[in-house]
């Protein structure tokens, strides 16, 4: 084995690229398949050593902002968060396309198709085109490494943010990865413009202007980029275009190579000149990739009429879901191996609330509260205690994005929901819930907030969570009344005082703000 | 050509990832191209997890082993076991941890988990937690489910034994040495049930 293999997930690859292209902080909010890129940092020996920045943000709008803060300074920033963190990010995201970066700004986002830990399975490709930015999709963890690196130079050389794209299963698959010396930092070098950042109307056409000017450019890059590349085949009944990760999968299929013309597409947007020469050499297409039918959608639009396209959306490949070398396979009517069916004894097994959590003991007081109230309903948020919407507890009725639990029971309230719940946890409280309350305390809409604080950011492994321990502070600066503020404790012998408590709250007609404060097992490292 | 593709099973919390990363680990430290996919998030709570480890002496290409070409399957968990079956070629091997995690409504009669293991021609269902119990070490049932598996990788042995040793060294010498003492003993175990005419078997109850 050679010394400089390293074993490591693409996350960590994509963190160690962003560290030795030379970066003076990196951003993020914590989510799965993302949240192993920051931590990767904050292990990182030199970035303890030079003291890059690599703590967590509130959201991810905060730390966009913040990373294009350090980029405004001159300095490199890379930012992190999951798919459905770059809707939180997108105000920040499509500005900064229109500002431009002064020091390399790149943004490293996991989608997580088949929903394996998410609300929906978007595809940020979308997202790039909108923001009309660079996009590279890596296929394995080498290029994860390489091609962050690849994304820094491409973000100095044309003035812009540039999106690296995983997908969980790049982001949580291991494999060895070569690395090179790392690089300098940047010097702290303030924009020359001091109208760059400035979105005024009149700047804003200005910019504008100008990023529409980079599009030519950005899109030779992407013609002759070493990621994008034309094979030739030697069977040209079909040819085919794949991105990403999916080329493993069909290689997977073909290790001696693929008999068929391929263009293969690693950098976005994607490279007409090519696909145009496979047009020119092939009729009918098959189209992978993974996430949603990003491509094939555009081909399908673009091309001259005689070319047949199949793909995610004639149901060749399946329309939603991660691929898989199976998957693949079939849609050139292969199969690689077979495999025996499951024994009818094998049983779903669900995640499940940790034997212990402070969470069960919650939703226990509240569930026995709210078998009082047919018509009451509890809304609630992203975390471990989702779990709370499965048995035993069938606690919750509802789930939509970060934040959105005061804000629903608020719209629920005004409906006339009798009685409205949020149940939400401290940093998804802290992320995007507070902004909402405001709204609560200002028209003294009776809702009751339940916050779960538990100490840590529990769902992604334990991440810092700025306002736990002090939501007392914070509730009383957002304006909710002292007497109706109050601290419980969940555990089982404090379960009779917390029903009470809860239902004097449910009576009051404002808001009203129980702080459920106890920490996961998995901080204190035992049971209550 | 060398080519190992394994699935490691079990239920999130059982040290999943930990048996995985040392088999890739110790193949790319015995020269081998490796891959590893894993799971992280939700379901690590208690709910199905696996990872898939594939060591080629050629490119691996997809992170993903397809169904019906794994050569082994190792569980920390018998009816974990029988979830990725569809993954396992008709010859591959399958060992198992014969200790149920039960942490669902519907736990299926155990019974039958263990026959439909029972009836995969080349199994090894063993109590992986009594091995690491005999050893003094209650929580590495994940190290001898490692150990019983020794056999059917196409890595050293002492290959994996450094790299527990490296695994453990941030808890002293001791540990480490303890943890790989677990391995050896189920290692031993399950070579003697491997048989020459390769046929599975269940290790007697105690």
């Amino acid at each position: 084995m050679s010394e400089t293999v390293k074993l490591w997930l693409g996350d960590e690859a994509v963190a160690h690229g962003a560290m030795d292209a030379g970066i003076s902080g990196v951003y993020g909010y914590p989510g799965t398949p993302s949240t192993e890129i920051l931590e990767c940092v904050q292990r990182h020996p030199r970035a303890v050593e030079r003291n890059i920045h690599r703590q967590w943000s509130a959201n991810e709008k905060t730390a966009y902002e913040e990373a294009l803060g350090m980029s405004y300074a001159g300095c490199r920033a890379l930012v992190t968060m999951k798919h459905v963190g770059l809707n939180v990010a997108a105000d920040a995201f499509i500005n900064s396309a229109v500002t431009g970066v002064n020091g390399g700004l790149v943004v490293a986002v996991a989608d997580d198709p088949s929903m394996h830990s998410s609300q929906n399975e978007q595809d940020s490709r979308f997202y790039a085109r909108f923001a009309m930015v660079p996009l590279l999709e890596p296929s394995n963890q080498q290029e994860a490494y390489d091609m962050t690196r690849r994304a820094f130079d491409c973000s100095e050389e044309f003035g812009l943010p540039v999106v690296v794209r995983l997908v969980t299963r790049l982001a949580h698959s291991r494999s060895g990865v070569h690395a090179v010396p790392p690089r300098e930092e940047n010097p702290l070098r303030l924009p020359e413009d001091r109208r760059q950042f400035v979105l005024l109307p009149a700047n804003a056409r200005r910019n504008y202007e100008q990023l529409l000017a980079k599009q030519p450019r950005v899109q030779a890059l992407s013609e002759t980029s070493p990621y994008n590349a034309f094979e030739d085949g030697s069977d040209g009944t079909m040819g085919v275009v794949v991105c990403g990760l999916a080329y493993n999968y069909l290689r997977e299929c073909f290790p001696h190579g693929c008999p068929y013309p391929t263009v293969a597409i690693r950098q976005y947007p994607a490279p007409a000149e090519l696909l145009r020469r496979l047009a020119g050499r092939v009729r009918r297409w098959l189209v992978i990739e993974e996430g949603a039918p990003f491509l094939e959608e555009q081909l399908r639009g673009m091309l001259p009429s005689g070319v047949e396209i199949t793909g995610r959306m004639d149901g060749r490949l399946p329309r939603t879901g991660e691929l898989s070398p199976d998957t693949v396979a079939a849609a050139f009517g292969l199969t690689l191996g077979s495999g025996a069916a499951v024994a009818q004894v094998v049983a779903a097994r669900p995640p499940v609330l940790c034997a212990g959590c402070p969470h069960a003991d919650s939703y226990r007081f509240i569930t026995e509260v709210m078998k009082d109230h047919p018509h009451g309903r509890v809304f609630s948020d992203i975390g471990c205690y989702t779990l709370g919407a499965l048995p035993p507890f069938d606690a919750i009725d509802s789930c939509v994005d970060m934040g959105a639990a005061i804000t629903m029971a608020k719209g629920a309230a005004d409906a006339g929901v009798r009685p409205a719940l949020a149940v939400i946890g401290d940093s998804t409280f802290t992320h995007s819930g507070m902004t909402g309350l405001l709204d609560a305390v200002y028209e003294g809409t009776p809702i009751t907030v339940v916050i779960l604080d538990n100490g840590t950011t529990g769902m992604t492994g334990g991440q810092v969570s700025m306002g736990s321990g002090r939501f007392k502070e914070i509730l009383r600066g957002l304006g909710v009344a002292e007497e109706h503020i109050r601290v419980v404790k969940p555990v089982r012998h404090e379960h009779e005082r917390n029903v009470a408590i809860l239902r004097e709250e449910i009576a009051h007609k404002g808001v009203s703000v129980l702080v459920a404060l106890r920490p996961c097992i998995h901080v204190t490292g035992k049971e209550a | 050509m060398t080519r190992c593709d394994l699935i490691v099973a079990g239920v999130g919390g059982q040290g999943i990832l930990a048996i995985a990363t040392t088999i890739a680990e110790a193949g790319l430290a015995a020269g081998l191209r490796v891959k590893q996919s894993e799971v992280h998030g939700m379901a690590q709570r208690g709910g199905a997890v696996q990872a898939h480890v594939r060591l080629s002496s050629e490119t691996v290409w997809s992170d993903l082993i397809p169904k019906g070409a794994a050569d082994l399957i190792l569980s920390m968990e018998p009816m974990e076991a029988l979830r990725y079956v569809p993954w396992l070629q008709p010859d591959g091997w399958l060992v198992a941890n014969e200790t149920p995690v039960q942490n669902m409504a519907a736990y299926p009669d155990l019974h039958a988990v263990r026959s439909a293991i029972g009836a995969w021609p080349r199994h090894v269902l063993f109590d992986a937690s009594a091995v690491a119990r005999k050893g003094g070490l209650p929580k590495a049932a994940n190290m001898a489910v490692l150990g019983a598996a020794a056999p059917f990788l196409p890595l050293p042995a002492a290959v994996l034994e450094a790299g527990i040793r490296r695994r453990f060294a941030c808890k002293g010498a001791a540990v480490a040495e303890a943890n790989v003492m677990v391995f050896q003993a189920a290692r031993t175990l399950a070579e003697s049930i491997r048989r020459p005419a390769s046929v599975g078997a269940t290790h007697a109850d105690r």
